[in-house]
């Protein structure tokens, strides 16, 4: 293994202030000593060059003939997606700054089938493309994929929750995703050194008696190490050597680049995350600027083009996964802005420029843009970051003085779509969801699935009477979330046992520290529609409407009661409390790892095929409709605005569900204002609001609903409307008609 | 109509309650910065254009102190920033003047701005309003004023009542420096007439002291049209669409809604 001096100053550390990071990999130290603040304004910024402008209309020319397409391009069936698979595809090579692709052609998807082979077989399949028989043969006969190995070992149960659908998304098929590459590490270290690193932390595992855990532990990091030196030959194969650190800024953007394809090539997760790197970037982008090697248009072109590159990443998924994530998404997500442990705030111009590549080349969903909000951000970058919603509808926000303070440190990023993360040493499990709303109908129906009517949890005791008695629902809702989480729990145990054996991350955590505090994700679909069902149950008399089977399908609460979404403590105490009680439940379970729980009300598009699989609830929502998104209220329980809606919201407490809570808010701009400046005004001050209140995260859609009906109707015209639900954000245009039409009707709101 | 709500004068231990219509969290384009709306129950005029009929009628609706509004708004004062507050609007909020005078001298002891949105309607310079109407503008930090028709017949027309009363209003606030914002609705066939629009202009100009913050047109727009039929009441503007963005500018134009810009850097100040 290589051995590393670390005695000696690497000339591309010239310029930088020295610190612990010198001595160790410590991007947050190598941060703290070299960031530069920026407090102004953006009229710094300028417009896209003409080598970004003409890749930019090759990339939209591309992304035109796939949606006509059918959604996919081209697609690899033979060559396995490894680091090193593809040689260089280039979109056109003498114009890119920055370079690599995840196959030798532009948007051309990579087969990789380790989640999965019946998966990325059937991917293939749904558009149009004939499985290679000899990878079939492979990955059937003679290796096994992480799907086949979860299936081995899940309990009948546990293929019954997920059948009947009230455990949902599981990736037991695909990857888990949700790692976060500490990617400035490529760029400020050069990858000799992190080898180096990883060699020595080797050596240091365990006490020489091999258990389970360090057998499991030492293959992985031989894992990483291999991966390393893959990603060197890979930046060969493009005519960079990035063993030693960068250079320039160009070459700081590139290394980093480099290590996020080889995350990508190798794993195709619901969310690939990008992590926190705009201060990274910014110190070496100042540093050229300082020294004259570069101008701003130079330095905004690196950044382009960067952000062009995160575009166009592409992964192949079935109708299935579709139905479920829309519109392609990957989660690219990019997250910056925060103030540091010591209050200084971390925007630099590198932010601003980040932002600025919405106008430079058209609003877009990826990356994924998310804005670590606190009031204490200078005012400028606030009103500029509202200003980019207001125009593009592209960004979230999410509260920067809870997680800094949950997650004890200011280098954490956003691992999905809303997860916080921190980089150097944390990792997620990502789990999926429960549906809470599907429980409460498990309840009272003695554990029939009211849809299938079949036998999914156990034969409890149904209700029999004709009005539901609140104390008899709860004591029974209480043994039937204890089963939901005795099975959901479980399920994850086995996903992620699996993962690790047969799907590791090895690129990610090459980039990571070797020794990692987990988290093990979980989530809640359908809280409001659970706390408006046991809010009804308890206030508002319920009577129950069975069928012939004694199954019940429809209810009637004879009198009014409080509706989650209007700041009313009677009802947003059962949100919290259903949150608090699944987790606590959850928590007396092993958890695979040592991992710590946590848990999200967070659904992305889901909520449709969520609500599509569950049956009418207690609060009136009929059988097939959509649930509201994330931890929105149900449609229509809103009467007193929707200030008084976000602080229901915000009263979730982020101790238990630290995996997120999200918001989505659509407004039309007349809501805001009747002028920019008050539209900007009055964004700034319900961000500051909404986290000051300890609001977790916030999307902000701001369109009039005739725009997206147009938009149903005439697609074409509208090829880079992008809208944000939950956790992330799509073209409109991407979404199944479904979808467009719960966008359409969910709460909007205007002003009479 | 009279109204019955019990007022300050009459008793000293009863709170007041006001006839509240709804409440609004995220009032952002009623008043200056985010704003706590309060729609009180409750006009005397009839414009053809209103879009809340359901507001009419008087002494009905939830009925509320003013401690429990206050105590309600609060929760979001975290949202207001330095402009934010809350807006007392209708209805025609001077109906419940006892109310609002008790909920805005509370709101400022507090230190809430405070914001009254009003058409004016109920102005006079007799008593006991008049004396009422004094103390309450000690405690408003602006004034949302709502000038339906420059034109008193024509005023009467669209509304029922002339406007005498309404432009006294606003001289008497002028004169005490009270600002203000100005607001007219643009209805074709009815208010979207270049003489009339020309005529309101040199009105506002006229305004002495600088107390108009802003002039805002506001263009009719027909979504009030489908509380009408449910509630089975003739819409009179029936065939009537929303003015043209060409009508708008002209509208703006003529108003010279350009030279308010006293909003963009207006603050409330505290006034007690």
């Amino acid at each position: 293994m290589i051995t590393f001096d670390k005695t000696t100053t690497p000339k591309a550390w010239k310029g930088f202030k020295g610190g612990h990071w010198q001595e160790e990999i410590n991007i947050r130290d190598f941060i703290q000593q070299n960031f530069t603040q920026y407090n102004g304004d953006e009229s710094f910024l300028v417009g896209p060059t003409a080598a970004t402008k003409t890749l930019n209309d090759k990339v939209l020319a591309l992304k035109k003939k796939e949606r006509e397409a059918g959604g996919v391009l081209d697609a690899d069936t033979k060559v396995v997606s490894t680091i090193t698979s593809h040689g260089p595809g280039y979109i056109e090579k003498d114009l890119e700054k920055i370079v690599g692709l995840q196959t030798d052609k532009p948007l051309k998807r990579a087969f990789m089938p380790f989640g999965g082979i019946r998966m990325a077989d059937d991917a293939l399949k749904s558009y149009g493309f004939t499985p290679d028989e000899e990878n079939d043969k492979i990955f059937n006969d003679y290796r096994k994929t992480h799907n086949q190995g979860v299936f081995d070992v899940y309990t009948p149960d546990m293929r019954k929750a997920r059948h009947y659908k009230i455990v949902t998304g599981l990736p037991d098929a695909y990857a888990r995703g949700r790692i976060i590459p500490d990617l400035p590490r490529v760029a400020v270290y050069g990858i000799d050194r992190l080898m180096a690193e990883k060699a020595n932390d080797f050596e240091h595992i365990g006490d020489g008696e091999l258990t389970d855990k360090v057998i499991q532990l030492r293959e992985e990091v031989q894992e990483q190490y291999r991966a390393l030196d893959d990603m060197k030959k890979m930046a060969a194969s493009y005519g960079y050597d990035i063993s030693k650190p960068a250079e320039t800024a160009q070459e700081a953007v590139q290394w980093m680049y480099f290590g996020y394809l080889a995350a990508i090539k190798t794993q195709n997760g619901a969310a690939m995350s990008v992590g926190r790197i705009d201060t990274t970037m910014d110190i070496f982008i100042q540093r050229d600027l300082d020294n004259g090697v570069i101008d701003e248009s130079q330095a905004q072109e690196i950044i382009d083009q960067f952000v062009m590159k995160l575009r166009m990443v592409r992964f192949i998924r079935t109708e299935e996964y579709n139905a479920l994530f829309s519109g392609d998404p990957i989660w690219a997500t990019l997250s910056m802005g925060g103030v540091g442990l010591d209050g200084r705030h971390h925007i630099t111009k590198t932010a601003f420029r980040i932002l600025k590549t919405l106008d430079n080349m058209g609003a877009a969903p990826e990356p994924n843009i998310t804005i670590l909000w606190t009031s204490n951000l200078p005012e400028d970058f606030q009103r500029y970051a509202t200003e980019v919603s207001i125009d593009s509808s592209t960004i979230q926000y999410e509260n920067d003085d809870l997680m800094r303070v949950q997650w004890g440190t200011d280098y954490y990023g956003i691992a999905c779509c809303v997860s916080a993360q921190p980089v150097a040493d944390g990792i997620q499990y990502f789990g999926a969801r429960a549906n809470l709303a599907k429980a409460i109908l498990y309840t009272i129906n003695g554990g029939k699935d009211e849809i299938a009517e079949a036998q999914v949890g156990p034969a409890y005791e149904p209700i029999t009477s004709e009005y539901i008695d609140y104390d008899e629902f709860m004591k029974k809702f209480d043994k039937m979330m204890d089963w939901l989480a005795d099975v959901y729990v479980n399920s994850l145990n086995a996903i992620h046992y699996m993962h690790d054996k047969y799907y590791y991350e090895a690129a990610e955590m090459a980039l990571k520290d070797t020794n990692l505090d987990r988290t093990f994700a979980t989530g809640i679909s359908g809280l409001s529609h659970a706390a408006d069902s046991i809010s009804a149950i308890k206030y508002g008399h319920v009577k129950v409407i069975r069928d012939e089977k004694g199954i019940a399908v429809d209810f009637k609460a004879d009198n009014d009661y409080p509706r989650y979404g209007n700041n009313d403590d009677r009802v947003d105490n059962i949100a919290k409390w259903l949150v608090k009680e699944l987790y606590t439940k959850m928590n007396t379970h092993h958890l695979y790892r040592g991992a710590k729980l946590s848990t999200s009300v967070l659904t992305i598009t889901s909520n449709v095929v969520y609500g599509k699989n569950t049956g009418t609830t207690p609060n009136g929502r009929q059988k097939g409709e959509p649930f509201s998104p994330g931890a929105n209220p149900a449609y229509g329980a809103e009467k007193n605005g929707a200030l008084a809606s976000l602080l229901s919201t915000a009263k979730i407490p982020y101790r238990y569900a630290t995996d997120g809570i999200s918001n989505t808010f659509g407004v039309t701009p007349n809501t805001l204002g009747h002028d920019m400046e008050s539209r900007k005004d009055t964004l700034v001050n319900m961000l500051n609001g909404y986290m000051d209140n300890d609001g977790m995260h916030l999307n902000i859609n701001v369109f009039n609903k005739a725009t997206l009906i147009d938009a149903q109707k005439h697609p074409e015209e509208y090829p880079t409307l992008t809208v944000r639900v939950s956790g992330y954000c799509v073209y409109f245009a991407d979404l199944t008609k479904e979808q467009q039409d719960d966008v359409i009707s969910r709460t909007f709101f205007e002003t009479m | 109509m009279e109204n019955k709500t019990v007022t300050a004068d009459q008793t000293t231990n009863e709170p007041v309650k006001g006839y509240v219509h709804s409440i609004e969290t995220f009032g952002s384009v009623d008043g200056p910065g985010i704003r706590y709306v309060a729609f009180l129950q409750g006009c005397h005029m009839r414009c053809q254009y209103c879009h809340n009929p359901d507001t009419w009628k008087l002494n009905v609706g939830d009925e509320m102190t003013t401690d429990e509004i206050l105590a309600d708004a609060a929760k979001y004062r975290k949202f207001w920033g330095k402009t934010g507050g809350i807006t007392v609007s209708g209805g025609e909020s001077l109906v419940q003047i006892d109310f609002i005078l008790e909920l805005f001298e509370k709101a400022k002891a507090m230190n809430i701005s405070t914001c009254l949105d009003t058409s004016g309607q109920p102005f006079t310079r007799e008593q006991p309003f008049f004396g009422k109407f004094e103390r309450l503008m000690e405690v408003t930090d602006i004034s949302l004023v709502d000038i339906k028709h420059i034109n008193s017949a024509e005023h009467k027309k669209l509304t029922q009542y002339g406007n005498e009363n309404i432009l006294d209003m606003i001289q008497y606030m002028a004169q005490h420096h009270d600002d203000m914002w100005i607001r007219h609705v643009l209805v074709p066939q009815r208010t979207d007439y270049d003489k009339y629009l020309t005529e309101l202009g040199d009105y506002i100009a006229k305004i002495p002291n600088h107390v108009v913050q802003k002039v805002e047109v506001l263009p009719y727009h027909t979504l009030g049209v489908k509380k009408y039929h449910e509630m089975k009441i003739k819409y009179r503007l029936e065939g009537i669409d929303s003015p043209t963005p060409e009508r708008v500018a002209n509208a703006e134009k003529l108003l010279h809604t350009a030279d308010y810009t006293g909003y963009k850097k207006w603050m409330p100040l505290p006034k007690l």
